[in-house]
């Protein structure tokens, strides 16, 4: 998270969700081109999920993410040029555009894996909170993942490992009710999705996932936990994506999900509720947010001005790192 | 000759469905997005309405455990239909597909029977990447116990899907996204098609052609381009990799000295290694040149349209080995070429001209 000196730290919060939504919004805005050719799984509306768990953590914690992992790489810090650059498929792009927008990646913000393979990076993340545990550091493995990746087996598998080894993890669920069209209801028991911590005898919250400062406090209490050797946290942030689940549109004219529903959270959409709260404290008013958003659209275009610029990979290198060269 | 119209595949699979289970009230389906309003790329659309949730489950996100559950209704004689939208989802369940599905008719003595079918879905294009596009028809074919099948035109998608459901046998049914856009005459009544076996699509004397799955798309377009340089080749649908029934294509083999084969997935240790090695064991002495294989490179895809432009094998690919094995001084820059222009009227990474992403 990028904040300003002397700024209240509350508005750099704001700026990284704001940051977020416009970058979300300018890829959408742009996808028609038709130059994006890869799937893009948007995290618009899950801005206060996203930022206020990746504000809990330091620049050595690390993260694992998903198909869905926008929010978290820019959150965590991660380089919004070679973020771009790997969604137009570039040589620059943070895997050589070799993964496209599903595979998010930057070491030196402490963004370790993005992968579109449900549930495939939560065991991976409790790894890295094992090698935490090794090396003896209080670093934190925080692990990315949506409601329906609690149903497959792995993350019980990998939430009973990580309290046997009491390993400083944090399963981050962002609950949007949905996998795909299928909702939360037609997938699991009424009950909520952090009970399942219990069996495992591990602590668990359910915030309101469209509250930063919520969402933010519930992940710093998990991470003081985890640092000081007490052991990995469930933490379910409850939020809403308002796009399709893959691509650039809205698809609310399909009605998998009703009205009222839609209604019932565009009520909460969290970057204009921050918006009044701030307001309300008088941290933000339109002259500041509109100089935010000025800054922002700068940075936005010069990604895309990098992205679009950059010239592809070289077909010739299609067979190179395949093996790794022993060190 | 029965009743047929033109469909695309992808309509061709949703008929089979609905004839399956308005006939059979023990067929049933478990698929993510069976019931969505996308109905899995338009092959399982209004079959819940049709039939009711009870029998058209849109499930959690639980491969391993649903393929295990799949089985187990499948022991009491319900005839389940897994989908998968990509292979890669099935990755989750192996372990219930190779130890249990293959293993248990042959483990029991012939007292179980595990009649269920398991879709999945080949991607490809649009930036699908690593773990989105693979063709792993390899992993099933190797297990003894599986019948694995890849349908091409629309009415084996129909006829091929029908026998799966009918057949005691686990059968793994690997469609590829990009011949759900094929468009062909389908039977309208409930025809099972054979899972015996290749089906010949061409005759010719020169050099023997066989493909898998979308391969059999481009290798059409060169079997007919090649046919322009004096090359006539015998040309065959794989269609059923397991149990493999190779009769055909050695006698074919036998013929014409020269086998050619092109594969959906990766080259090495693939289907067509399995192709050549019988053709060589039992075909050596009529061989009148090596024969090759095509498939992909020894490496994942890569996500960047232009990565993946040189990874797969084209037409145009097609065209160069087959002239390469059978009329070596015809002209090879010309024919590819010709290919190439038709290709690049479509970027190369979408299917059909209506795709436009995200998916
Ligand atoms: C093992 C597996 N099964 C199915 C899919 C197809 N798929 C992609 S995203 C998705 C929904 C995931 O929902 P959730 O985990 O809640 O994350 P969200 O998309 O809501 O962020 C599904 C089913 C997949 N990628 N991997």
């Amino acid at each position: 998270m990028i904040t300003m000196t002397n700024e209240h730290p509350q508005l750099g919060l704001f700026r990284s969700m704001l940051r977020i939504r416009m970058i979300e919004e300018a890829i959408a805005d742009r996808y028609a081109e038709q130059e994006m050719r890869c799937p893009v799984h948007l995290s618009i509306g899950q801005e206060a999920a996203v930022v206020g768990a990746c504000s809990a953590l330091r620049k050595t914690d690390k993260v694992v993410t998903t198909h869905r992992c926008h929010g978290h790489y820019l959150a965590k810090g991660g380089d919004l040029r070679r973020m771009m650059a790997e969604i137009y498929g570039r040589d620059a792009g943070c895997c050589g555009g070799r993964g496209g927008s599903m595979h998010l990646f930057d070491d030196d913000a402490g963004v370790v894996v993005s992968q579109p393979i449900v549930g495939s990076s939560i065991p991976v993340g409790v790894g890295i909170a094992l090698a935490f545990q090794q090396a003896q550091k209080d670093d934190v493995a925080m692990i990315c993942l949506g409601d329906a990746a609690t149903e497959e087996g792995v993350f019980h598998e990998s939430l009973n490992f990580a309290a046997l080894k009491k390993l400083p993890a944090l399963f981050f669920v962002e609950n949007n009710y949905f996998s795909v069209y299928t909702h939360l209801s037609n997938r699991q028991p009424v009950r909520p999705i952090s009970n399942m911590a219990l069996g495992h005898g591990m602590a668990s919250a359910q915030v309101d996932g469209n509250d930063v400062l919520a969402v933010q406090e519930a992940v710093a209490a998990a991470v003081t936990r985890a640092r000081a050797g007490e052991g990995p946290s469930l933490i379910v942030a409850d939020t809403y994506r308002f796009r399709e689940h893959c691509g650039p549109l809205f698809d609310d004219d399909l009605g998998y999900r009703s009205p009222e529903e839609v209604d019932h959270w565009k009520l909460r959409e969290p970057l204009e509720r921050f918006r009044q709260d701030l307001q309300s404290r008088n941290i933000i008013d339109a002259a500041l947010e509109a100089k935010l958003k000025a800054t922002i659209q700068g940075e936005i275009q010069d990604a895309f001005d990098f992205a679009i610029n950059a010239p592809a990979p070289s077909p010739a290198s299609l067979g190179e790192y395949v093996y790794a060269q022993n060190a | 000759m029965p009743k047929t119209r033109k469909l695309q595949a992808a309509q061709a699979l949703r008929e089979a469905f609905e004839q399956a289970m308005a006939a059979d009230p023990r067929v049933f389906m478990v698929g993510l997005g069976a019931s969505d309003p996308k109905g899995i790329f338009g092959t399982t659309s209004g079959l819940q309405e049709k039939f009711g949730a009870a029998r058209v489950i849109d499930p959690p996100c639980s491969e391993s455990a649903l393929t295990g559950i799949a089985i187990g209704a499948a022991l009491m004689g319900q005839r389940p239909i897994l989908s998968h939208q990509r292979v890669e989802f099935s990755l989750l369940a192996l372990e219930q597909i190779i130890d249990n599905a293959a293993k248990m008719h042959y483990v029991s003595r012939g007292q179980h029977r595990v009649p269920v079918v398991i879709r999945m879905i080949i991607g490809r294009g649009w930036g699908q990447g690593a773990q989105h596009a693979q063709s792993l028809e390899v992993l099933y074919s190797h297990i003894p116990g599986l019948k694995v099948v890849m349908p091409v035109t629309p009415a084996d998608h129909k006829g091929m899907m029908l026998a799966a459901i009918a057949d005691d046998s686990p059968v793994i049914f690997l469609e590829h996204r990009w011949c759900h856009y094929t468009e062909g005459e389908v039977p309208v009544d409930p025809v099972p098609a054979s899972l015996d076996g290749p089906e010949k699509l061409a005759d010719g004397e020169d050099i023997t052609v066989v493909a898998t799955s979308f391969m059999v798309l481009e290798a059409m377009q060169a079997v007919s381009a090649a046919a322009k340089y004096g090359v006539k080749a015998d040309f065959f649908d794989l269609r059923v990799l397991r149990p493999l029934n190779l009769a055909a294509i050695l006698a074919s083999v036998k013929r014409t000295g020269r086998l050619l084969f092109i594969d959906t997935g990766w080259t090495t240790y693939g289907i067509g290694a399995e192709v050549v090695a019988q053709a060589t064991e039992q075909a050596f002495d009529s061989l009148r040149a090596a024969p090759r294989r095509l498939g992909l490179p020894e490496m994942p895809v890569p996500a960047s349209p232009v990565l993946a432009k040189s990874y797969y094998v084209t037409a145009a690919d097609i065209v160069d080995t087959m002239l390469q094995m059978a009329n070596p001084t015809a002209d090879r820059q010309t024919a590819r070429a010709e290919l190439e222009a038709i290709r690049d009227r479509l970027p190369f990474d979408v299917p059909h001209p209506a795709f436009k992403g995200p998916f």
